[in-house]
């Protein structure tokens, strides 16, 4: 059971449809005993930063999903819930993240449009089971603020906006992904039916 | 880089698409979910819904055209029309729309771009200006309720301001160039265009291939719109993205 965190952030209709169309068992949910009972965590997320961490600290699941994570259960950050996995952020203002990941949230600067809105290239950087069997396509991206990784080797895929961008971001069972799987075609929909299975082998070997 | 996007745009009256559709492929060439599945497969990059319903009735069935839209599609979809309030722009994202457009509210109650993009973020805010040309003042005029009644904005400067409100993106129509076919309207997309920094989807006059070339290489426009050419199957979606990749264009 995959366990896709409600916490008033973000559109989660389009997610729990994409996973149901693929065949996957999901709860919506905000209560900490389903999530640490479920075999995956998908984080998602749309707004501000700071508004999302106060979202997460006051149902009290900012804790669950961080000893979750550390404990090995796979967990998928989408959009801003991507962004939330590092250490903090400039967006209005300074907040700390779930700090899973080194790395800061920045504004892009630069002459360019803001948001980055639209469909860009996703160049996979290094071999990863996440990317079995697909090949590089476009993605459907939209933020206005972008990860800035300490470890470039968590940065498993990029897509370029004024600068390197990071996508999509691993390490050990942690993942996250700037653009909308849901929303990004078929690439889109194999990635995330990719964590998916990823999850199911995982809390198959775990019970 | 960033690829352009080419958006066709589905009005929807009472849970019905309207407005010239003649596909012969589709079994219910009605269906706004049928039409939508069509494109998201026919390579559109998104999609639009405007819902032209009058009633209390078609707005809630509307509710329901956009989370079985958003059960289908692979794609991100805006929904615009008749969205007045807070809890309008919740109830639609809620069933599942990725961004709200809002046009005659935008200028009734300009708080409500702020308060919106406060609460959900300005990348799901549209607001959509429909601006004509006024030849006694050398400018374009916004205009509200559908095209029927002009403002004292100017676009140029009234796409400032929502922006500075908080849209992340506009959806700029040209009512002098919608409905001819003879392309978009440059001179007006380039001067909104390139007064602010988030997207502009051009709308209004596509016609064919080369009007999306000339929309794209002549202004900043990052998106194009259209409606019934493509409803008409007069234009396909692949030939335009063809034209444009042949001429050095990125799209998807």
């Amino acid at each position: 059971m995959l366990a896709i965190i409600d916490y008033g952030m973000g559109n989660l209709h389009s997610l729990s449809k994409a996973l149901e169309r693929m065949g996957y068992d999901y709860v919506i949910t905000s209560d900490p005993d389903v999530l640490r009972k479920a075999n995956g965590l998908i984080l998602p997320g749309v707004g501000a930063f700071g508004d999302a961490m106060y979202e997460l600290a006051i149902r009290g699941i900012d804790t669950v999903i961080k000893a979750e994570a550390l404990e090995g259960k796979p967990l998928l950050g989408i959009c801003l819930g991507m962004q939330l996995l590092f250490s903090s952020s400039d967006e209005n203002g300074y907040y700390e993240g779930l700090n899973l990941l080194p790395g800061h949230v920045a504004r892009f600067r630069g002459e360019l449009r803001i948001p980055h809105m639209g469909w860009n290239w996703l160049f996979f950087k290094h071999p990863h089971p996440l990317f079995r069997d697909l090949s590089e396509d476009y993605v459907y991206f939209v933020h206005s603020y972008y990860v800035q990784a300490a470890n470039s080797e968590d940065v498993i895929a990029t897509t370029n906006y004024g600068t390197s961008v990071p996508a999509i971001v691993a390490r050990n069972q942690i993942y996250g992904m700037q653009f909308h799987p849901e929303k990004s075609g078929k690439l889109g929909l194999k990635l995330l039916n990719q964590f998916a299975r990823l999850v199911e082998k995982v809390g198959v070997d775990v019970s | 880089m960033i690829t352009k996007r080419i958006i066709p745009c589905l009005d929807v009256k009472e849970g019905r698409v309207v407005k010239g559709v003649s596909f012969v492929n589709l079994r219910d060439a009605g269906d706004p979910i049928e039409l939508a599945a069509h494109y998201d497969q026919a390579g559109a990059d998104e999609l639009i819904f405007l819902d032209i319903s009058a009633s209390h009735e078609g707005r809630k069935t509307m509710v329901e055209v956009v989370e079985k839209a958003a059960g289908q599609l692979s794609i991100p979809f805006t929904v615009g029309g008749g969205i007045a309030s807070v809890e309008d722009i919740f109830r639609m994202l809620r069933a599942g729309a990725d961004k709200i457009s809002m046009n005659t509210a935008a200028v009734l109650n300009p708080e409500l771009i702020e308060a919106g993009a406060r609460r959900f973020g300005s990348q799901c805010m549209v607001v959509a200006i429909d601006a004509k040309y006024e030849p006694e003042i050398q400018d374009w005029i916004v205009y509200t309720h559908g095209g029927r009644i002009p403002t004292e904005h100017r676009a140029v400067n009234w796409a400032q301001e929502v922006v500075k409100r908080g849209a992340g993106e506009i959806l700029l129509t040209s009512m002098d160039a919608d409905g001819h076919k003879d392309g978009f309207d440059i001179q007006l997309t380039q001067a909104v265009s390139e007064a602010v920094q988030v997207p502009v989807i051009a709308s209004g006059g596509a016609g064919n291939e080369q009007h999306f070339y000339e929309v794209f290489s002549n202004t900043q426009a990052t998106a194009a719109l259209a409606a019934s050419i493509f409803h008409f199957q007069e234009v396909s979606l692949s030939s335009v993205k063809t034209y444009l990749k042949e001429r050095g264009v990125e799209v998807r």
